[in-house]
């Protein structure tokens, strides 16, 4: 039996809170910003709308089966949770609290923009470490399709950033 | 809708994609530089992954499952450009194809994320913020080999005159144009090769290069419509080794 009657979204998006970047495990889904939609629908299935944050992630896969699982321990049987790009992912869907636990974890988090990304939003990113902007990007691709690779010479330490996208 | 017309246009997008997404990756552990070896490689998953989600597309429309047209095709069942399967070559060939594919590619993106039809519209917006990052790495390259040395300048100006052939044949017309474009679901080749002309002579005027005379040079077509080189089928053979003996293994 499910037991979607006596749950509301907001229960559900609290139980994503729980739900990790599989790459990133300080940054939640929720924060991460990859959840575009909860719904419950009239005969009690909960549908979850999702969508990549780089079209060729492999990461998503896992966060799909992932957020599957959470709804099944849950006691939540039927659901579909859906990959699309009807509401588009950009950076600056990452939430306050995501980029506060990217900061921590050494990752620049990537400046908000207005949707347009070019090379000087990514030149001289802040060192997350340092909080300097003396430092220079060394090149786009980093060891994850959403990470960029920096230099900082301020506290001369190679970081990372999640990229601008 | 033209699904015909539709599916020819997806086709020869996906394949492109992959088949320079396995060049690319190539360069994993050949890299003439990590941070090199790092970008190709990066590049080869974002276009591996975007001719996944193109051939999603095509499945939508009742062709067969992402991983049977991938790898079960031959040679001559392919829609890509010959640009794109030539071998890597040295470091100098490699950077002047994908600054030419790459260019080429925003500008494809850019306009299809306006096409009429939305399930690619939206794929569409979403690669072009991608492809972005694809762009701004070969214009970083572009412009410091290309006003470096002697023997940087030579090498890539060698490279523009042996590539340029094909990649004009990136434009090569499809069967469909009319179609297309009177449909709105893509502007045309003609209006993509316009811009890239555009945005690529402007590029190498900040360089020491020459943007070679393109009234003298005949593109190489037939790519759209299964012509290819030789080197096309070994890749294809490589590519395809693991998953052809076990097509129904799960992995």
């Amino acid at each position: 039996m499910s037991k979607t009657k006596d749950i509301s979204v907001e229960e559900i998006r609290t139980w994503l809170d729980e739900v990790m970047d599989p790459e990133i495990p300080v940054l939640s889904l929720n924060d991460l910003g990859v959840i575009t939609g909860i719904e419950i629908q009239a005969s009690g299935k909960v549908k979850v709308n999702m969508t990549p944050t780089f079209s060729g992630c492999p990461a998503m896969d896992y966060m799909k089966r992932d957020v599957e699982e959470t709804l099944q321990k849950n006691g939540i049987d039927d659901f579909d949770v859906h990959l699309s790009f009807e509401t588009q992912w950009n950076s600056n869907m990452i939430s306050d609290k995501g980029r506060a636990a990217l900061k921590k974890f050494g990752l620049a988090p990537p400046p908000k923009h207005n949707l347009i990304v070019d090379i000087d939003l990514l030149e001289h990113s802040k060192c997350p470490y340092c909080d300097s902007t003396n430092t220079e990007m060394k090149t786009p691709f980093g060891p994850a399709l959403c990470r960029s690779l920096h230099f900082c010479h301020n506290c001369n330490q190679a970081f990372e950033q999640f990229k601008p996208l | 809708m033209n699904t015909e017309a539709l599916k020819d246009l997806l086709y020869k997008i996906a394949d492109d994609q992959l088949i320079l997404g396995h060049r690319n990756s190539e360069w994993t552990g050949f890299g003439p530089l990590l941070e090199e070896d790092i970008a190709f490689s990066s590049m080869a998953q974002d276009k591996v992954g975007q001719s996944w989600q193109i051939y999603k597309l095509l499945e939508e429309l009742g062709e067969s499952e992402p991983d049977m047209v991938a790898f079960m095709r031959n040679a001559d069942q392919f829609h890509n450009c010959q640009l794109v399967e030539l071998p890597n070559g040295e470091y100098d060939f490699s950077l002047i194809r994908h600054f030419l594919f790459d260019m080429a590619e925003q500008i494809r993106f850019t306009h299809l994320a306006s096409s009429s039809y939305e399930p690619l519209s939206l794929l569409a917006k979403k690669i072009k913020g991608e492809i972005k990052y694809h762009t701004m790495h070969a214009k970083i390259w572009m412009k410091q080999l290309g006003s470096a040395t002697e023997e940087s300048v030579s090498r890539l100006q060698n490279s523009l005159e042996e590539a340029m052939p094909y990649a004009l044949g990136i434009f090569e017309p499809s069967k469909f144009e009319a179609e297309l474009i009177k449909e709105d679901i893509f502007r045309g080749e003609e209006v993509i090769k316009e811009e890239w002309i555009e945005q690529i002579s402007a590029i190498l005027k900040e360089t020491s290069l020459k943007m070679p005379d393109l009234n003298s040079i005949t593109p190489v077509y037939g790519g759209r419509y299964g012509k290819h080189t030789e080197h096309l089928q070994p890749l294809l053979d490589e590519m395809s080794e693991v998953f052809k003996m076990d097509p129904t293994a799960d992995w």
